[in-house]
């Protein structure tokens, strides 16, 4: 029978199988962080369970921890206690955190895969819904509740029914200016916030084959954005060379075998899908969302769109835009470069490279925060911190920060941000903040104008 | 977990699609580290103006509706997996959410919390959250054994769809654990077999 990437990977990680119920899947890296993890730690306590496999857990602090000053002890004090409960809870059971400060600290989804934690055919989940970032690498990588952190604890598994499959396919060269963030903002906003319900998309086409990892990354983090529990795009030689030498991949002879089975991940040639879109590279351009769901997203050239919608009218309210308007011109006062969607070092490259030379606008207040300790080290390896500041933008600490403002990094009520995260959910920056979702280049050049304009214009 | 069978309740209407859990629950109420009091932040910035005092016009403001059925708009739950959702409306005193979809992430940790989600047609849906803010009085009966929700004293009904071993679940209070444990011996063959591989 021929077998979908999801489908070798899936059936490759079945312990049991209940008749007519859920499967036992095997979970071979479980990612752990402060606030999903604290009350599963409790559960397994109160029921004097053992944690099975710790040392196939990695924990790092990333939701709850400030930009600034990380060296001074935290000031919220439920923040504090949150990131020593989880040290102790570390602590307490031979699980490796890295903390706050810690070389390797970082986004979770940007920290494991860079340290070689992920890698191609694996099980990973995470209490984190983005936790699909990692099926950029050919993983079965998704998020869980905190019950099942609790599931995963005890037995290293979880009990799920085979979700049905998806495939997306984009074809053809994708224009100047268009980033991969664009590819799947404009993905979602073709297919809307529940297409992918019930499903694992796979992402398909030479526009993903011709990525880089990073880009497939930012693609993989999207996909619960239209509902679909995780993303996953083939393995291939861009995959072996990224992972080749890391920290935590395998070396030499076990490398080699590994790549051997990597290689036969790959969805055979006619496996079906329950599901298929195709879309076209070429009518891809630069995107941004208007509204409070990732799904509500246009071209940057375009207008807003003119629906008769109770939900969407409420949404344009609380953005306070009018229907059939263009953004282009709107005056922005906040810019936000970072999170597990936008925040590898090709974000900075990608930032830099339109910033240098430029000033950053006055009314502006921008955020440039890395998404780990290393992209961090990276960006003033390479002399773009050295641009940064040159424009006057300031590069603040690793976290998760402004995208969901857990931390102090939140926007004002009423205020536009243009922001490279995930998600324009009303209040998800701040109470009556305005979230616009773009690329870093879009972010970039709101940032330097202070008001957004049609990068393709000035591109050509 | 607490057993669910059957509910008689009143419900509260909720005519929103793409509900997210950041509005169920906004992420700066994520900072404890207990699953108790969720409860009072639940659609915390609905419910409440900038100056903490009430919404009036917010469903759970008015004096008209109560119950601990909730009857909400098309893909409710999406957005962050946050199981503190599940708990926030756990906890504020739903035991049953309906709605014609709900996200996946959301309706597995309402299950494993034994808040009951119900789904049901776009066609039924429309008309009972036009019956309920109308007549705010009318009951409705959750039978999760027959999979039915309707009207009480009406031939207004519909059928939903749980997974067996979910369902089995609720009725007798069982969670994932528990069967995940009994699995231990096939668990540690599975792992001799392909990780040494």
């Amino acid at each position: 029978m021929k077998k979908t990437l999801f489908d070798k990977v899936w059936d490759a990680h079945v312990v049991d199988s209940i008749e007519n119920g859920p499967q036992v899947l095997y979970i071979d890296k479980h990612l752990i962080h402060e606030v999903t993890s604290p009350q599963a730690f409790n559960e397994l306590e109160k029921r004097r369970i053992p944690i099975f496999r710790p040392n196939q857990i990695v924990a790092t602090a990333d939701h709850n921890t400030p930009t600034e000053n990380q060296h001074l002890p935290i000031k919220d004090e439920n923040s504090r206690k949150q990131l020593e409960q989880l040290s102790n809870n570390c602590k307490k059971n031979n699980i490796t955190l890295y903390e706050l400060g810690h070389e390797y600290n970082g986004i979770v989804h940007v920290m494991a895969p860079e340290l070689g934690i992920t890698q191609p055919g694996m099980t990973i989940v995470c209490g984190d819904s983005h936790t699909s970032t990692h099926g950029a690498f050919g993983t079965i990588a998704f998020g869980i509740g905190t019950s099942q952190v609790a599931q995963v604890f005890a037995s290293q598994c979880l009990l799920l029914k085979k979700p049905k499959s998806l495939r997306v396919s984009v074809n053809g060269k994708l224009k100047k200016g268009v980033l991969p963030k664009d590819v799947i903002l404009y993905i979602i906003a073709k297919l809307g916030t529940n297409a992918g319900t019930g499903y694992f998309c796979e992402y398909a086409g030479d526009v993903f084959e011709n990525m880089s990892m990073e880009g497939r990354m930012t693609v993989c983090n999207m996909s619960i954005e239209m509902g679909a529990r995780g993303g996953m795009i083939a393995p291939d030689q861009t995959t072996f060379d990224y992972v080749k030498g890391k920290t935590f991949a395998p070396i030499g002879n076990d490398f080699d075998k590994k790549v051997n089975y990597w290689k036969t991940l790959p969805t055979d040639q006619g496996a079906t899908f329950d599901k298929e879109y195709f879309f076209d590279a070429e009518d891809i351009e630069p995107m941004v969302t208007y509204g409070t769901n990732p799904g509500m997203g246009i071209k940057v050239s375009e207008n807003i769109p003119e629906l008769n919608d109770a939900s969407f009218e409420k949404s344009l309210e609380y953005m306070d835009f009018k229907k059939g308007e263009s953004l282009v011109n709107k005056p922005i006062n906040f810019v936000f470069i970072g999170s597990c969607t936008n925040s590898r070092i090709e974000d900075f490259r990608v930032a830099a490279n339109y910033i240098k030379g430029k000033q950053k606008a006055d009314n502006v207040t921008a955020w440039l925060v890395p998404g780990s300790k290393q992209v961090e080290a990276q960006i003033i390896k390479e002399g773009l911190k050295t641009i940064f500041d040159a424009a006057g933008f300031k590069l603040r600490q690793p976290g998760c920060s402004a995208c969901l403002a857990m931390n102090d990094d939140k926007i004002p009520q009423g205020e536009y941000c243009v922001s490279t995260s995930n998600r324009n959910f009303e209040g998800r920056q701040g109470q009556g903040a305005r979230t616009i979702l773009a690329s870093p280049l879009v972010a970039a050049a709101t940032a330097v104008e202070g008001k957004i304009i049609d990068i393709t214009k000035q591109l050509n | 977990m607490e057993k669910f069978t059957t509910l008689q309740s009143k419900a509260i209407p909720l005519a929103i699609e793409n509900i997210d859990t950041d509005q169920i629950i906004p992420a700066r109420f994520l900072k404890a580290t207990d699953r108790n009091g969720f409860g009072d932040n639940v659609f915390r910035d609905w419910r409440f103006n900038e100056d903490n005092s009430k919404n009036e016009d917010f469903t759970l403001n008015n004096p008209k509706y109560s119950g601990s059925i909730l009857v909400a708009g098309d893909n409710f739950g999406c957005g962050s997996s946050r199981e503190h959702a599940a708990w926030a409306l756990s906890d504020y005193g739903f035991k049953v959410i309906v709605s014609s979809f709900f996200a996946d992430i959301f309706k597995g940790n309402a299950l494993n919390n034994g808040l009951l989600p119900v789904q049901v047609s776009p066609e039924f849906l429309k008309v009972l959250l036009a019956e309920i803010t109308e007549k705010p009085e009318i009951k409705l009966e959750v039978n999760l054994e027959h999979q039915t929700i309707s009207v009480v004293d009406t031939s207004f009904k519909d059928a939903f769809e749980i997974d067996p071993y979910k369902k089995t679940c609720l009725i007798n209070g069982y969670d994932d654990i528990d069967y995940l444990l009994s699995k231990k011996t096939e668990i540690e063959a599975f792992e001799a077999k392909n990780l040494t591989k």
